[in-house]
């Protein structure tokens, strides 16, 4: 049977969202006790549409007052909020839930703009699960009892959290729904390159009448993030991002009195047995890896082939990325956006080049790029093994290393032997199987016939270097809390 | 001249419409002053039967729906309820309440029914468990709702009481008949318009006015009836339930307490006892 090449004889036409319900100020300030203030520095950053160049607006950059100031207005916050009855605290939280509900679209074009991820997976998973988020933690409020029986629990106090550009506004939601609930306040810095979403946000948390400083976002770069991981009157610190800004952290905040949790960077191991679903596995195996570009700390980016389908496999993961899209963002049938960042756009290059040095196998899907904006086709590296550079370190981009395996135990090894710990999943028909591995995986989450699932009620979070603690589920809790 | 009023006529709640009884009769229930308030529906064991039917079709599609969005329902639930506050309050004070006492029932009301839209998502992982069996299993147990529950709601706290038990019951995904407050049972009618605006689903929850006395006996002995709660403290009552609920082996709860206001009246207890514990092994060695 001869293949039928689709793209050839048909072309999507585009159907591109509209951006003209949005409502964005050229201009955002911090804000600091339920106000926008302006930030004592008075310098401003531009927020730049990563598939256009285009500047979208303009961020303020907090300084050390501005961190200072946000502290306060959480320190004097906590006294009410954490003394206000807990099912009342909740109903505060389900209305910013509601809230983000009703205004979602709007919220899924700007998260496109921003952050450059596709429409469809901005509109259909971000916002969605940022709300359910918000809906499920604010229903703990009251009944932290039943989740931690047989303690005595209090809220922390004010929690620093510094979220990564990958999913801007569902890492708020990860972050701060589970603090407020247990009765704590806040200051959040998003992610330099993308503020937008947070600083939305900031405005529902404004119109829900969340009592002012529960809730403080305050913008800016690296430096910010220090001034909040450094601040003597902030109680718990909470990052998500790198590992190696992790264990920075983690070394600044040594011999205080501050709690940490970390969520981390990853090199999914993404295992395919011969008895796999071939078809569903190849699906699962794109969507691992070029899921919002890659960007994604639990990205399945190391494949493991069982020896006897390498070949199938590879041949039809390599038809599956000719019939990928790649483009703007804002159009609903795009599957691979934009890169957040020219920075990020480098280093995924650099890394590029080191696995082409290293004798790596590349084979990149042919398309057509634009002169403006960041792009990175969807890439497969082949003939690669355990010590090439690109199967050891995070890339953080659509970048996929293929190795191969013939026994079980085999790839166990492999896949358990790195740094991180934070995801990987099984692609087998054999259930005996499925639990053998999740079994002996070294991995916080562990997806079978899946892969990039998530759930507000589903702790995910890193072991070894991918991070510290969990977030999501009952145990999400765990972090904001303290065990008296 | 001043305007007359329009009286509400007050009928049963079954599979998401409001039938009369197919009996015909009435009773009537009468304020202080011993004015007729309302000719309610004296429902029969007929009406009661059919109820069970609609609940019957409906639950398995009710319990498949996920937690999140059962949660969400309920919420809906809850803010349909905010919305009609006044009315609410109002047909409580008709039928002797202070305002203070009624505006109190209204608004716990609304607050259990949140109490529970929050439990949706979250009672499994309280009560659910991985066991640690010594063989090469991966063994766990989870609850799964027991399907449809017959309902004697309590006589005191006409509104808070219905709502205290049958909020846990339909968010772990069963579906239910209930007899609504003998004493008062408008508001119980009234709360029935609440959700079938509400987004649950027709049939999921059904709601008869009428006696105990001739209702007790079907409530308990029908056979595609999976569980019984029961709200009072007859004895005598209690015992017949217990016996005629043998014959299939309804699941029975008996809640004898009446400070439904208290909070000692929700918990996920609630939830977990129109539940089934199911477990599963699934080997783990290749």
């Amino acid at each position: 049977m001869s293949n039928i090449d689709l793209n050839k004889i048909w072309n999507y036409t585009t159907a591109n969202e509209s951006k003209d319900h949005i409502l964005l100020k050229e201009k955002y300030d911090l804000f600091i006790n339920g106000k926008f203030v302006k930030s004592n520095s008075r310098k401003y950053f531009n927020s730049v549409n990563p598939a256009t160049d285009e500047i979208i607006a303009k961020i303020s950059e907090a300084n050390k007052e501005d961190i200072d100031l946000a502290v306060k207005a959480a320190n004097s916050a906590f006294k009410s909020w954490s003394k206000l009855k807990a099912k009342e605290r909740a109903k505060y939280i389900f209305r910013i839930a509601r809230m983000i509900q009703e205004r979602a679209k709007e919220f899924a074009v700007i998260e496109s703009m921003d952050g450059g991820k596709p429409i469809r997976e901005s509109r259909d998973i971000d916002i969605p699960l940022a709300a359910n988020h918000f809906f499920y933690y604010a229903g703990w409020a009251d009944k932290l009892e039943y989740a931690f029986p047989n303690t005595s629990l209090e809220p922390i106090g004010v929690a620093g959290q510094i979220i990564p550009w990958n999913f801007p506004l569902l890492m708020a939601a990860w972050k701060i729904a589970p603090a407020i609930a247990c009765g704590n306040t806040v200051v959040l810095k998003p992610a330099e390159t993308t503020s937008l979403t947070a600083l939305k946000l900031a405005e529902i948390i404004q119109e829900s009448g969340l009592p002012k400083g529960v809730v403080n976002i305050v913008t800016g770069g690296g430096k910010t993030g220090s001034e909040i991981v450094n601040h003597p009157n902030i109680d718990k610190i909470a990052f998500t991002g790198s590992t190696k800004v992790g264990k920075l952290i983690k070394r600044s905040i040594a011999g205080t009195h501050k709690k940490l949790t970390l969520e981390l960077g990853g090199k999914g191991a993404n295992i395919i047995f011969a008895d796999a679903a071939i078809d569903q596995a190849v699906e699962g195996i794109i969507n691992a890896i070029f899921f919002n570009q890659g960007h994604v700390c639990c990205a399945g980016s190391r494949l493991f082939v069982q020896e006897s389908i390498s070949e199938i496999v590879i041949e039809k993961l390599k038809e599956r990325m000719s019939s990928l899209i790649i483009g703007d963002p804002l159009d609903k049938n795009t599957d691979i956006g934009a890169i957040n960042s020219k920075e990020q756009l480098a280093t995924i290059k650099k890394y590029i080049n080191i696995g082409m040095e290293e004798g790596g196998e590349i084979y990149q899907k042919k398309c057509i790029i634009s002169e403006t904006g960041n792009w990175c086709p969807p890439t497969l590296f082949l003939n690669v093994s355990q010590s090439h550079t690109i199967v050891q370190e995070e890339i953080f981009g659509p970048v996929l290393a293929i190795q191969t395996f013939r026994t079980i135990d085999e790839v166990i090894e492999k896949a358990n032997n790195t740094p991180y710990g934070l995801s990987a999943g099984v692609w087998t028909e054999k259930g005996s199987k499925i639990f053998k591995l999740t079994k002996e995986l070294n991995a916080g989450v562990v997806w079978a016939n899946t892969y990039n699932k998530f759930d507000p009620t589903s702790p995910f979070g890193g072991v070894k270097e991918s991070g510290i603690g969990r977030e999501g589920g009952l145990h999400g809790l765990k972090a904001y809390l303290k065990f008296k | 001249m001043a305007r007359i009023n329009v009286l509400k006529t007050y009928k049963n709640f079954i599979g998401g419409k409001f039938p009369r009884t197919e009996s015909g009769r009435y009773f009537q229930i009468k304020n202080g002053n011993n004015e007729l308030l309302a000719n309610m529906c004296l429902s029969s064991r007929k009406d009661f039967r059919n109820a069970v039917v609609f609940a019957r079709k409906v639950q398995k599609s009710w319990q498949n729906k996920s937690s999140l969005n059962r949660g969400q329902v309920l919420y809906r639930v809850a803010e349909m309820l905010e919305g009609r506050k006044s009315q609410f309050i109002e047909e409580l004070m008709m039928t002797g309440l202070s305002k203070l006492h009624a505006k109190n029932e209204v608004e716990l009301s609304i607050d259990r029914l949140i109490y529970y839209a929050g439990w949706s998502d979250k009672f499994q992982q309280v009560f659910s468990s991985v066991n640690p069996v010594a063989s090469n299993h991966f063994n766990f147990s989870l609850l799964q709702s027991v399907g449809v529950v017959s309902v004697i709601s309590p006589n005191e706290y006409s509104l808070l009481g219905m709502i205290s038990v049958i909020a846990p019951i339909i968010v772990g995904g069963n579906t239910c008949v209930i007899l609504s407050s003998e004493k008062n049972p408008m508001v119980g009618i009234s709360f029935a318009e609440v959700l079938n605006t509400s987004d649950v689903p027709a049939g999921v929850v059904n709601i008869l006015t009428g006696k105990r006395k001739e209702l007790l006996s079907h409530f308990a002995s029908h056979k595609d009836v999976n569980a019984i709660i029961y709200c009072g403290d007859n004895n005598q009552e209690i015992k017949e339930i217990q016996h005629l609920s043998s014959e299939n082996l309804k699941r029975v709860k008996i809640y004898k307490h009446k400070n439904w206001d208290h909070n000692s009246s929700q918990s996920p207890f609630f939830i977990e006892t129109c539940q089934e514990l199911k477990t599963i092994w699934h080997p783990n060695k290749v």
